[in-house]
């Protein structure tokens, strides 16, 4: 691999390149699904290739193939110098690169239990058993459970003298129970909703979910909600179990403080960000006291955990908020110059024929002080809201609204009626600035699905998070025919 | 690409490593590249060439799938024997009956070849149109503008074998005027060549100018204009909330209890058609059965859902070609959708609104509720207020959390000039004019 490496670098170089790099790049994926007692989906998938980045002419080039050898290293060189003329065409700003010293060295994510190794058998046979736990409940219409495994081996070299190797394992697995009534269908997962809980890890990740022991309390919490109460409509105080926080966390936190999306890269398809760069360095109030937010590429077990991103920066750890107010962004080597910074290594790609472009690393609010149930007996009246079913943020990332699996009713310090279709609604700086509480009882959360770029990737991201309370939020959205 | 004989070479020798009791194989070809600019320069340019094969093995009624793009003789011997032994570890799947048989396959004209040469080059002179125009104006634009060439072909032991080229071209830029005012404009073709820069520019840049500072309208119901873009990203939950046969038969589409009904107005129908040049011509699914047009919600009356062969199966049904690649958890979908033009003319959408919105598109829209088809999302790019008729001036975008299946039952007014959109899938819409739509939060910032 490092011949193909040396070799695309080399003929970027002698075709005109001022900077170039290459990542080789084999991602294999493991995704088993199983519904209602059968196998849905059970799959095995290798894919490899490697690419080639350019910078001529002051414009990016950048080509790929998933061919792997000598020629098609010289002429996937050539390909991407030639692109980077055509970017020059239309003039702009050349690219500059924060300074980086050649990296050299190998990672390769800690793991108990390589997931590949494990047989398939034993995988199936541990989703099969929580799909009966659920099952066993009646009026469970839909029992789902999903595991995939991920293992990426990736080389980057560049021009400037770097050489990192590493091999990044992910593991992830959940459960969902889905009852059906008259015009109404409500869900309950575990661990996490959206397919799976995942992280940086090997089999015993999984294991560690202990699946079947929590299918019979799921599938009966899904029945039940169909009957439950709708959830109220009006301005209240609610508490969001932690991967509920995770998700806030990700869509309200993580995305707008990528400085790509601030500088404008990503105004075409998704939008910018409030979190302007005037905001920087100047006490920005981005929450409360309580909230303290850092990016952390180096948590254990995070999805989001690496030894270095893909432009070869080591993984680091860079606050963002400190006691409410914004102090760091999300950067790349070719960003964080505007800024007169350089970059915390937050670049990757979601495989060899994409760009790598700045992604969250394991974005994580700080862990408080609060026991859950001191917190919700410390809460008059509110809602406990758990388990998101629904997000949508708008395209500066401070209109949002959730819906949640799940909600109780708070009362008087006691958690009350369950209430279903619970939704609530708010504005980025004033939802954390009304944030007054944070839980104790810390998970890496992980978000394997988070969408970015064009042509789209999807990437692994993490979020440490614990129970969190809010004050004066808006729950309840939308006419729901009750 | 490949040349047919050569991609049909190469499932044959993967059918051949197979001792499955059915077997599978699905090649895609892939040579995608895409020009993407922001604050009118060119940030990101790429290009991806990859050919991979799939393998779903059948034994008995247990089945295995695996993938690679490693296409040497040892890898595609793995790739068989992953799939068996994926397959052979699992119990048995009584409701799988059996892969589709061959059947005749109608070509369909889904390939450019105008499309297909397009180099980096002709697409960044493409952009350079549009920036130029925006810098005229002293405007930021962003967007991308992206060809792809794919190569598809699906074979299976049962004798099927099926093969096309198709090519997609696909355009949008955000022209900012400010940081409250932005335009919009879209275009999706088989055929690049096609696209008229000079009028994307025009129809981006003056909407660009005309939604600056805009005021805020409370929020609410109103009568609302909803153009092609905001109406073919609504069809596109409609379609993931239950226009798919295994949502029908696991009791959770919309669709269920309702067939033979109306369901929305009687101006509305939406139909799938692979078939229709207005959209992106396929001519067989995923499974190598040919795709049939299919009336989903005809004059308002719910009528029918796609099938797949694993669906039609279960049900006694007719496969109706609309399979996805395996393993495929999600069923059956409508991947070529269209809505039925009208016959109004632009002026005539906005006729007899006292007081209405007009919303140009949705932003990062998701569905809060399938069966009540609830969807949320933001209005962006150009909302204006309308009154008597004319659109007087550009208001804050809002949120919204509405029922589609309730402003599909309240259109007034359907376009009868459609425009192909594209978001996770492509969809043929319509703009049109609708008695419902609620509006539920502004940005208060």
């Amino acid at each position: 691999m490092q011949d193909l490496a040396n070799t695309a670098l080399n003929i970027a170089l002698q075709l005109g390149a001022s900077y170039a790099d290459v990542r080789v790049m084999e991602r294999t994926v493991e995704s088993i699904a199983v519904k209602n007692g059968r196998v849905d989906a059970l799959s095995s998938s290798v894919d490899s290739g490697f690419n080639v980045r350019v910078i001529v002419n002051g414009a990016w080039g950048f080509a790929s193939s998933a061919r792997l050898d000598l020629k098609e290293a010289q002429h996937i060189a050539a390909q991407a110098v030639s692109i980077a003329k055509a970017s020059a065409l239309v003039g702009g700003k050349p690219p500059r690169l924060s300074p980086l010293p050649p990296q050299r060295g190998t990672y390769v994510t800690p793991l108990k239990r390589d997931p590949f190794t494990v047989p398939l058998e034993e995988k199936v046979g541990l989703l099969l058993r929580a799909d009966e736990a659920m099952r066993s409940v009646k009026g469970v219409s839909i029992a789902t459970g999903n595991m995939e495994f991920g293992r990426e081996q990736k080389l980057f070299a560049s021009s400037e003298g770097s050489i990192v190797e590493q091999t990044l394992y992910d593991s992830g697995a959940a459960i969902t129970a889905e009852a059906v009534g008259e015009g109404e269908i409500q869900q309950r997962s575990y661990p996490n909703s959206f397919g799976r809980q995942a992280g940086t890890a090997g089999y015993e990740f999984v294991e560690a979910m202990n699946l079947p022991e929590h299918g019979q309390r799921i599938g009966e919490e899904a029945v039940k909600l169909l009957t439950a109460k709708q959830c109220p409509s009006g301005i209240m105080t609610i508490i969001l179990d932690g991967p509920q926080t995770a998700l806030q966390i990700h869509e309200s936190c993580g995305h707008p403080i990528e400085l790509d999306r601030v500088l404008g890269m990503e105004a075409g398809f998704v939008g910018k960000s409030f979190l302007t760069t005037d905001k920087l360095g100047t006490n920005f109030r981005y929450g409360s006291d309580a909230v303290n937010i850092v990016a952390d590429a180096t948590t254990p077990g995070g999805l989001g955990t690496f030894g270095w991103d893909d432009e070869g920066v080591p993984a680091q750890r860079t606050d963002i908020v400190k006691a409410g107010i914004f102090s760091g962004y999300l950067m790349s080597r070719d960003t964080a110059p505007d800024l007169g910074l350089v970059s915390n290594g937050c670049v990757r790609a979601d495989s060899w024929n994409r760009l790598p472009m700045i992604r969250m690393t394991n974005v994580s609010l700080v862990p408080g002080i609060w026991k859950l149930e001191d917190l919700i007996a410390d809460t008059a009246d509110g809602l406990y809201l758990c388990t998101n079913r629904s997000w949508s943020i708008d395209d500066r990332r401070l209109n949002f609204q959730f819906g949640t699996e799940i909600g109780w009713e708070i009362k008087n310090g006691k958690l009350g009626a369950m209430l279903k279709n619970c939704t609530y609604t708010g504005i980025t700086p004033q939802f954390w600035g009304s944030c007054d509480a944070v839980c104790d009882d810390w998970v890496v959360w992980g978000t394997p699905n988070c969408g970015k770029g064009e042509p789209m990737q999807v990437m692994r991201t993490g979020h440490g998070a614990a129970p969190a309370r809010f004050r004066n939020v808006q729950v309840g959205v939308g006419k729901w025919g009750e | 690409m490949l040349e047919e004989h050569e991609v049909q070479v190469l499932v044959e020798k993967i059918l051949g490593f197979s001792r499955a009791t059915q077997t599978e194989v699905l090649f895609f070809g892939t040579d995608r590249s895409l020009t993407r600019f922001a604050n009118n320069y060119i940030h990101q340019h790429v290009a991806e060439t990859n050919r991979s094969v799939s393998v779903r093995a059948v034994l008995g009624n247990r089945i295995g799938v695996a993938s690679t793009n490693k296409l040497d003789d040892a890898s595609l011997r793995d790739v068989v024997n992953r799939a068996l032994t994926i397959a052979s570890v699992q119990p048995e799947n009584p409701e799988f009956k059996s892969l589709p048989g061959p059947q005749p396959i109608t070509p369909v004209q889904g390939y450019n070849e105008h499309t297909a040469a397009f180099g980096p080059e002709e697409r960044a002179q493409g952009v350079k149109v549009v920036v130029d125009r925006a810098r005229e104006k002293g405007y930021e634009s962003a967007g991308a503008f992206e060809t792809l060439v794919q190569q598809t072909a699906v074979a299976n032991s049962l004798g099927v074998f099926a093969h096309q080229r198709s090519t997609e071209a696909e355009f949008h830029a955000v022209v900012m005027a400010d940081a409250d005012g932005s335009g919009y404009v879209q275009r999706v073709s088989m055929d690049a060549s096609s696209f008229d820069f000079d009028a994307m520019a025009t129809e981006a840049v003056e909407k660009a100018q005309k939604s600056r500072n805009p005021s805020e309208l409370p929020v609410g119901e109103y009568r609302v204009v909803l153009d092609s873009y905001a109406v073919g990203e609504m069809l596109q939950y409609l379609a993931f909330m239950g226009l798919s046969a295994l949502a029908v038969q696991e009791e959770r589409s919309f669709m269920n209890g309702h067939f033979g009904e109306q369901i929305v107005s009687q101006d509305v129908s939406i139909y799938d058609d692979a078939f229709d040049p207005n959209g992106l011509p396929m001519a067989f699914d995923f499974e190598g059965v040919p795709k049939q047009r299919l009336a989903m919600i005809d004059r308002g009356v719910a009528r029918a859902v796609p099938y797949d062969s694993f669906t039609a199966n279960r049900e006694g049904k007719e496969n109706t070609g609309h399979a996805l690649p395996a393993p495929n958890t999600f069923g059956p979908y409508p991947v070529n959708l269209l809505m039925a033009a009208g016959d109004a003319s632009r002026e005539d959408l906005f006729q007899g609104i006292e007081r209405g919105v007009y919303v140009t598109r949705f932003h990062y829209c998701n569905m809060v509720h399938p069966v009540k088809t609830l969807f949320t999302g933001m209005t962006r790019d150009g909302t204006f207020l309308i009154e008597h008729g004319e659109l007087v001036r550009p208001v804050k975008n809002f949120r919204f959390t509405q029922s589609i299946l309730e402003t599909l039952g309240a259109v007034e007014a359907i376009s009868r000039h459609r425009v192909q959109v594209r978001d996770y899938t492509t969809v043929v819409a319509p703009a049109i004019r609708s008695g419902k739509f609620t509006f539920t939060g502004l940005t208060d910032h």
